[in-house]
């Protein structure tokens, strides 16, 4: 009755090594001062890692198209409420 | 479920008693956690836009608190919250092979992760308070101590759930055809991980 999702051991293994392995990084990163860009790197690499985890572990990758929108539409949301307030605090 | 076909008018009609079939249900409870995620990622992300105003008005405030942070124990449960992601997605594989006891064993390791992040978070709040720092010290720190209480309040949350769906396990109410509730609260489980993934850089990591 349930659609068999092609995930295994395997694969959340290999997640978690990745995660594992983006938290090592993002913290190396972040004794290196590299200006704004640390910002940037720590926000990409939590992204990363984010994906992975909704894609994955959350089985998003396996889910049909009802549940993405599920998922993407509080992004959208929150891309709203994020850019329309950065813009109103940067150039008013 | 079967007994129910021959009289298509009352299941249609459904009294008061919802006639699903297994896999509508299990559909219509994934369908459930997901909005109801979508609400926590609005939670949330009124207080991440929050952080983010603030942030571009004070930034010297940021560069200097940030540092009192202890990168260390946000590393260490950064890992943990990764590890117990990894235990309820391998204790949903185990019962989707039917396999009863590694699921118990999978859920009992999520919560004993939950409460080790739960007590190195307590031993990082002490020391905060230790120092003289507080919720009302300035606005990182009022910000610092409102998204990871309400976080640790999920946590906490996560594990009350997670107790009574190992509960259920415990009187063997899962089987390799039935384990909707711990898919359920292993979503769950997963976006207070997505959560933390975020607080950490942008508390303890960038200044």
């Amino acid at each position: 009755m349930k659609s068999s999702h092609g995930t295994g051991y395997g694969i959340y293994l290999a997640v978690f090594a990745a995660l594992l392995a983006l938290t090592g990084a993002t913290v190396a990163v972040s004794y290196v001062d590299l200006g704004v860009m640390n910002v940037a790197v720590a926000l990409l690499i939590a992204s990363l890692k984010a994906s992975l985890v909704a894609l994955f572990f959350m089985h998003l990758k396996f889910e049909n198209k009802l549940v993405w929108a599920f998922a993407l539409v509080p992004i959208f949301f929150l891309v709203l409420i994020v850019g329309g307030t950065i813009s109103d605090t940067l150039y008013r | 479920m079967s007994d129910h076909t021959a009289h298509p008018e009352l299941t249609a009609e459904g009294s008061g008693h919802a006639h699903m079939d297994p896999a509508q249900a299990y559909d219509a409870a994934k369908l459930g956690i997901w909005t109801f995620l979508a609400t926590e990622v609005l939670l949330f992300g009124g207080l991440f836009t929050a952080y983010i105003v603030f942030r571009l008005k004070f930034p010297e405030m940021f560069r200097i608190d940030h540092a009192h942070l202890d990168r260390l124990m946000g590393a260490t449960n950064t890992v943990v919250l990764i590890c117990s992601s990894l235990t309820v997605a391998l204790g949903i594989a185990a019962i989707r092979k039917g396999k009863q006891g590694l699921l118990k064993i999978y859920l009992a390791l999520t919560i004993l992760l939950a409460a080790v992040f739960l007590g190195i978070k307590y031993v990082e709040w002490k020391e905060k308070f230790a120092h003289g720092l507080f919720p009302d010290t300035d606005v990182f720190f009022s910000l610092y101590f409102v998204m990871t209480g309400l976080h640790g309040l999920h946590v906490l949350g996560g594990m009350v759930v997670l107790g009574g769906v190992l509960a259920l396990a415990w009187q063997g109410k899962f089987t390799e055809r039935y384990y909707t509730p711990v898919e359920v609260s292993g979503l769950y489980w997963h976006f207070v991980d997505l959560v933390w993934i975020y607080l950490f850089p942008l508390f303890y990591l960038i200044g």
